[in-house]
């Protein structure tokens, strides 16, 4: 005769609460290690999706295009021609949603008391206010204008170490293509600030044609910044571009052009999984001893129920059920949890205290936790796949009695 | 052996599974917390040595405002005279005079700007391990040569090699123009692309003539030998240097704030981790020793009956969840130690950490190393825990009443 499931259920639910206090234990347990799991993964997902739009911001963009020497050697010599007819169809695509040409070149801004050697970088301003948020961070003064605009935008760190303001004259000096040094005096028009103090320190920005009529380099770029949709799919638009490109250029995804933030992306899918993996270890001593306890108390009943025409399986959907709510109650309490106590630290957790620390990991000082719904759902099955294997175990074992000796049993 | 230890570890083999497994849960974390405890610490030692050594030494003594805002004209005056100073009353050698410009080095090709660094060539190696990574040419030597040293990928931009000359614009101390003509004696490669870049080291003495010095320089770096003893020496230092109030003497942690934060961030996130296992240990040995204590009711009420104390009995319990933390911390310690171990000479790797690594100036594989404090602390907590949690089951024999416990099922 085949229990129906509807009993067995019921069964199920009512021994979950016989012993209430072994049940309670174990709930706390895992709502302990479901918000556990969820909540420090936030946190890391929160640190890493931060570094990365930092990252992709200070670059810029998903995609950039180069002379294949430029990246070891980011000289003047090695230049790129202005986009082909072919690049600019593709850059006109719909998987491309903004794209600038920029020159970028190491050089040596000297204000009246000091210098320092920095990365000048030539922008077309328009076209970069979609890919950088530099504009937006301007702390004094104002962001350039236009391609011809002869004024200088420098970081507020920089400002610092050079003593100089906005308004006073510095003088940028770096090489055109034949080494001649090419100096100018800029007028400082505006003062930026970064995430990340060092990018504030070493990156000043002029409008790309000043920067070209000043390095003598005609309409010659540095590089191509591209920005995709997404910065977790960048193949096809990397594809893309590649294909239009010419031939003896090198077209680079983010993820290679700074390996650093590439690889912090997979280390931290890998530390998620292991993480979730290492609480649920940590959790399945005291579920597999619960289960192991719950059998052993009712062995004699185990026997009875075989006895009055219960199948083994019958016995084994009780048990495994009964693993079942655990778990789900469980991980319910602990999803309500963590999102609860995540939702109140979205706006952002101060870490100021470790600020420098958190730079030379890459990472801004305020920490916005990311509850992703993928890293939830991980966490739940993962749990819950693994709990019922472990829960197998004893269920098995409690359906394998002999109904005569578990009868009988003291 | 006394009849309750008797008493407590009959007990915990009544049932076999359960207190098998309960240890399993406690030699589990206790590994894991061995292993990683182990290679936060070797990592932390790593990267303390990696980046103070390259480089920044453990103490400098600077012009009060150079750490904040490293000009030029923030000197410290005699510098020669006072690094022997140093060298006499700290009874050490790793004690070395640098200064530190900014200038335009250009080769016929290339030009890149650049940070130069005057050092003293025969003390320079006690401080720093830049010296010893000279792979072409060779080091300084000769104090006033008008020589340079410079990175790998510095040299690789500006296409020059061992011999070639480079051209140096800047700016001097009075500000004056400071120009000279230096020969490339050597190479070095750091693997930190930051100074391979750009960061060329030349004779202090030279230094000081290019940019009108006049006998001064930025720092004097001071190598201890065990990071313990900086405090001791920092304060030594200060002695020797209260007379000239503009100087200060900071130690790493002041020279290189991001690292020490670095460790803390990194700390707290790690104790988070730590914290949930030993949580979840501790729920485990709660749930445990409750049902022990539960399904021995009828037994607790007769041995009460009998006269003993509950007091007697909540020890009998207290001992038993004792014997078996015992158990799980020796496992754990021993397991975790032999892993560790294992680890610390072959060292560990885990994919996409080169990249990390680079960052924080380690090598590409982690050793963990192991101490009696990276060994024990993590399986004390554990085992701390666990008594804490056998507190609840242990008190509530006090509330049991032999009679109604007696009749109990």
């Amino acid at each position: 005769m085949q229990t129906p499931i509807k009993t067995i259920t019921i069964l199920a639910w009512r021994n979950l609460w016989r012993n209430y206090r072994r049940t309670f234990i174990m709930l706390a347990a895992i709502t302990v290690g479901a918000w556990a799991m969820i909540f420090m993964t936030a946190l890391m997902r929160g640190m890493v999706d931060e570094m990365i739009k930092d990252g992709i911001r200070s670059l810029p963009g998903h995609v950039q295009i180069h002379h294949p020497l430029y990246r070891d050697d980011p000289s003047i010599t090695n230049s790129l021609s202005a986009p082909s007819k072919q690049l600019l169809t593709a850059l006109k695509q719909d998987d491309v949603i903004a794209w600038s040409t920029r020159v970028r070149v190491p050089a040596v801004i000297s204000s009246e008391r000091d210098s320092r050697g920095i990365i000048l970088v030539g922008i077309d301003p328009v076209a970069e206010r979609s890919i950088t948020n530099t504009a937006d961070n301007i702390s004094e003064g104002r962001f350039l204008t236009d391609k011809l605009d002869n004024g200088l935008v420098i970081g507020a760190a920089l400002a610092k170490r050079l003593d100089t303001q906005p308004g006073k004259r510095v003088v940028v000096m770096s090489q055109d293509p034949d080494n001649e040094i090419a100096d100018r005096g800029f007028r400082i028009v505006g003062l930026y600030q970064a995430t990340i103090e060092a990018m504030e320190e070493n990156t000043i920005y002029a409008a790309r044609d000043t920067v070209q009529k000043l390095l003598k380099m005609g309409d010659q770029i540095s590089e191509v910044v591209i920005l995709g949709k997404d910065y977790r799919d960048v193949s096809t638009l990397t594809e893309n571009i590649k294909s239009a490109a010419a031939n003896d250029t090198e077209v680079l995804p983010w993820q290679e052009l700074d390996t650093y933030l590439g690889t912090m992306l997979k280390v931290m899918d890998g530390f998620v999984f292991v993480w979730i993996v290492v609480i649920f270890l940590a959790l399945s001593f005291g579920l597999a001893n619960t289960l192991i306890m719950a059998v052993f108390e009712r062995v004699r009943e185990i026997g009875l129920m075989q006895a009055l025409g219960m199948r083994p399986s019958g016995i084994l959907y009780q048990f495994m059920l009964e693993a079942f709510f655990l778990l789900t109650i469980g991980l319910g309490i602990g999803n309500i949890a963590a999102v609860a106590s995540i939702k109140p630290l979205e706006s952002g957790i101060d870490l100021s205290v470790v600020a420098e620390g958190m730079a030379m990991m890459g990472a801004g000082s305020t920490l916005y936790p990311a509850l992703y719904i993928s890293d939830i759902i991980l966490a739940n099955i993962i749990v819950i796949i693994l709990g019922l294997l472990t829960s197998l175990v004893p269920a098995w074992r409690a359906s394998r009695y002999d109904p005569v000796e578990a009868i009988t049993k003291t | 052996m006394s009849i309750i230890l008797r008493l407590a570890w009959r007990n915990l083999w009544r049932h076999k599974r359960r207190t098998w497994l309960t240890v399993s849960a406690m030699v589990f974390s206790n590994v894991l917390l061995v292993f990683m405890i182990s290679l936060q610490l070797g990592t932390y030692k790593m990267m303390i040595d990696n980046t103070l050594n390259a480089f920044s030494g453990h103490i400098q003594v600077q012009h009060h405002l150079y750490n904040d805002d490293p000009k030029i004209r923030y000197s410290i005056p005699e510098i020669i005279q006072l690094t022997g100073q140093l060298q006499h009353a700290l009874g050490s050698d790793a004690v070395s005079a640098r200064a530190s410009a900014f200038a335009l080095a250009s080769s016929e090709q290339r030009s890149y700007g650049i940070q130069i660094i005057g050092v003293q060539p025969q003390s320079e190696f006690k401080v720093s391990t830049i010296p010893g990574l000279v792979k072409e040419g060779r080091y300084l030597s000769d104090p006033y040569a008008e020589e340079i040293v410079i990175g790998k990928v510095l040299a690789r931009n500006l296409k020059v090699k061992v011999g070639d000359e480079l051209t140096l614009l800047g700016s001097g101390r009075d500000g004056s123009f400071a120009a000279g003509i230096v020969k490339i004696a050597g190479i070095y490669e750091s693997g930190l692309t930051d100074l391979d870049r750009g960061m060329v080291e030349m004779p202090l003495l030279y230094f000081q003539q290019l940019f009108v010095m006049e006998n001064q320089g930025h720092a004097i770096v001071v190598n201890v030998p065990d990071l313990f003893e900086v405090n001791q020496w920092q304060q030594k230092i200060i002695q020797q240097i209260k007379v000239q109030p503009e100087l200060l003497a900071l130690n790493w942690m002041e020279l290189q704030p991001g690292l020490l934060q670095a460790i803390q961030a990194d700390m707290s996130s790690a104790w988070f981790m730590y914290g949930i296992l030993i949580i979840l240990v501790a729920f485990s040995v709660l749930n445990t020793q409750l049902m022990s204590v539960l399904e021995r009711t009828r037994e607790f009420g007769i041995t009460m009956a009998l006269g003993l104390k509950p007091g007697k009995l909540a020890r009998l319990i207290i001992l038993e969840t004792g014997l078996m933390a015992s158990l799980g911390l020796l496992l754990g310690c021993l397991i975790g130690f032999l892993i560790t171990l294992y680890y610390q000479r072959y060292g560990f790797y885990y994919p996409g950490m080169e990249e990390m690594a680079i960052k924080f100036n380690l090598p590409d594989r982690m050793y963990p190393s192991a101490s009696w404090l990276s060994v024990l602390f993590g399986p004390l907590i554990v085992y701390l825990f666990s008594m804490l949690a056998t507190l609840y089951p242990a008190l509530r024999l006090y509330f049991l009443r032999p009679v109604d416990a007696m009749r109990a099922a």
